[in-house]
């Protein structure tokens, strides 16, 4: 069970600057929730690179590979048969299927990474019995912070949110 | 933006940035406007749908009977014959995956290029793709005599021991549909994904709040998940547009990889490419044109809106201008008789009447747009599009017509003369098309929210 703090903000330069003055407390963020995505927002999080690109890029060539080799496994092996001369292997002409293939199974190693790394589909997660939260998909922009184990860090904390103009703080376990 | 902004060389002038007008200038505003047809649909008095729906479904049922009737009896039904065995179906099938390339243009390249005013067509241009590209891929198999086969085209162990023909055009257009139509889907569900989490959030019913929420799959606009969402999707873009272009190069190909006089032609790919963009564009005005009026969205699609896409039309005309030019250039400079009499046919032969209403739709009447006030005046962009999309169909009919009737033989000169079935399956197929995007209006946000906001959360910082 981790304590957590949600702060909303009316947009997203609150929420950012409130989030830069909390991690330069040494408080930790946990993560932010927005209606759109905010990139400083999301720099402020130290997050692991991401291998949605490179899943996509293997799947991709694995793919186009496997085509190419269907494709000279029936051409020039299973069945090949000579017209007019031309090359069994006829490289520039097979291009197409791998090509088209490659890009379509990039894209679902895409999906399949992308739903891997963001826990989807999870109907369901504790926070969304938080005051407002619902307003995340609107306009509204909430923030996470751990909340912090004493009471002075906590009134801390209160304050600093406070300053930032906070409209709504709430506590919640996960 | 207060500061100029470099795009490519050019600076945009400030003042101008503005792409929603003020009720949609607000993160809510935008919610509001794009969920009301989904969540208030009592706002709106649906009778004008309903006409649009009983229409559409008719002519739908028509395509129908003309599918069943086309495999009762055959394609002689049809008016091909012997020597234009390509008739209304290849043309109706070029004219729809043309259609069918637009929204992934308008989302891949337009997103690549940082041009925001995609942001509040790009869904239902989507979705224009996506219906074009599915009756694009059936049109293919109609005109197969043997539609029942057409899985041959699939490498399957078989204990017939036969694989399919690698080196041909027509296995390349298979692949290149199936990859393109499923490739379409996953990059259209994926931007939804935030738009039905804000719709879920919104819903007042708890039946919308669960189907909204599934189909959300819980999104909760966390940071992570946005980073992991604009990885994809822009990654997704930029294989798209490759996928675009090499799916429209390959129906150029299709007539291009022939020996046929008017066919046999290294300009067909880009020339396909551009004519694809160009009827694309032109259809995304018509659409946009009737969801901004349908669902009162003229905060959100703005008469800037069909001024630049208006400007797209015009270079693509002037582009298909020149590749007409260069056709008959290449036909007179290359020498060769056939190629010659080809184009003496166009414009002489029996469908020179089609032929001068494809260059004055295609290329003199998107001339207008060169006058800002026909830019921006909706009803004359919208009146050039259909035109276009006329034209562009014109095109696509004359360039199996003209060919295949005016071939090497004169022995096998012949004309296509089309059936009452090729009129009732053309018209039956927009009548699918306008139902798909009917029913699709009701059960899906219109425009991309999530885009949207953060262009107006963009615009008001400016």
């Amino acid at each position: 069970m981790t304590n957590v703090l949600l702060a909303q903000f009316s947009d997203g330069k609150k929420l950012t600057a409130a989030a830069r003055a909390a991690r330069s407390r040494n408080y930790r963020v946990l993560d932010a929730f927005t209606p759109f995505p905010v990139e400083e927002v999301t720099e402020l999080l130290d997050l692991p690179p991401s291998r949605i690109k490179c899943a996509m890029l293997i799947g991709g060539f694995a793919a186009a590979a496997l085509a190419y080799v269907t494709e000279y496994y029936s051409a020039a092996i299973a069945y090949p048969y000579n017209a007019g001369g031309r090359p069994l292997d006829a490289w520039p002409a097979f291009m197409l299927v791998p090509f088209a293939v490659g890009i379509l199974v990039a894209s679902i190693c895409g999906v399949g990474t992308f739903l891997f790394e963001t826990g989807l589909p999870r109907l369901h997660y504790p926070l969304f019995d938080a005051q407002g939260f619902d307003r995340v998909s609107q306009d509204a922009f909430v923030l996470a912070l751990i909340r912090p184990e004493t009471a002075d860090g906590r009134n801390d904390v209160m304050t600093l949110l406070q300053k930032a103009d906070a409209q709504l703080v709430e506590e919640l376990e996960l | 933006m207060t500061t100029a902004t470099m795009t490519g060389g050019y600076v945009a002038p400030a003042a101008d940035e503005h792409w929603t007008v003020p009720p949609a200038r607000e993160p809510d505003a935008v919610n509001r406007l794009v969920s009301a047809p989904l969540l208030e649909s009592s706002l709106w008095s649906w009778r004008t749908w309903w006409i649009g729906v009983a229409v559409s479904s008719a002519l739908t049922a028509v395509m129908a009977v003309c599918i069943v009737w086309l495999f009762i009896k055959g394609i002689g039904v049809w008016g091909v014959n012997s020597t234009i065995v390509w008739g209304f179906a290849i043309a109706n099938y070029v004219w729809w995956i043309g259609i069918g390339n637009a929204g992934t243009l308008i989302s891949s390249m337009l997103l690549l290029m940082r041009q925001k005013w995609r942001a509040s067509t790009n869904r239902f241009a989507e979705a224009m793709t996506l219906f074009a590209a599915t009756i694009a891929g059936i049109f293919p198999i109609l005109h197969l005599g043997r539609p029942l086969y057409f899985y041959w085209l699939t490498p399957y162990p078989n204990t017939m021991t036969v694989w399919p023909q690698w080196r041909s055009a027509l296995i390349w257009d298979f692949w290149a549909i199936l990859s393109y139509i499923l490739f379409s889907i996953i990059f259209w569900y994926v931007g939804l994904i935030p738009d039905f989490a804000t719709i879920r959030d919104r819903a007042k019913t708890p039946a919308r709040r669960a189907i909204y929420g599934a189909m959300a799959l819980g999104w909760r606009g966390s940071a992570r998940h946005w980073r992991a969402y604009e990885i994809l999707h822009l990654t997704l873009a930029c294989l798209g547009v490759p996928l675009v272009v090499s799916l429209h190069s390959v129906v150029g190909m299709d007539f291009a990889a022939s020996l046929m006089p008017g066919w046999q032609e290294t300009i067909f790919p880009p020339y396909f490419v551009v004519g694809a963009m160009y009827s694309g564009f032109a259809m995304v005005a018509c659409l946009a044109a009737l969801v901004r009026w349908g669902f009162s969205m003229k905060a959100l699609i703005t008469v800037r809106h069909f001024e630049v896409m208006a400007k797209i039309m015009l270079v693509a005309a002037i582009i298909m201008g020149l590749s007409y030019a260069t056709e008959w250039f290449t036909a007179w400079y290359g020498g060769e008789h056939s190629d010659r009499s080809l184009v003496a046919f166009e414009f002489t032969g029996a469908y020179w009447p089609m032929f001068d209403a494809l260059l004055f739709c295609n290329v003199i009447a998107p001339q207008a747009f060169w006058f800002g006030a026909v830019r921006r005046n909706i009803l004359a962009v919208c009146v050039i599009a259909v035109l276009i999309n006329i034209g562009m169909w014109l095109e696509r009919i004359l360039i199996i017509w003209n060919t295949l009737s005016h071939d090497y033989l004169p022995s096998m000169w012949r004309l296509f003369l089309p059936t009452i079935w090729d009129w009732l399956l053309m018209f039956g197929s927009l009548g699918l098309f306008a139902l798909m995007f009917l029913v699709f209006v009701r059960l899906v946000p219109i425009v991309s929210m999530h885009e949207v906001r953060r262009l107006v959360a963009e615009e008001n910082a400016g």
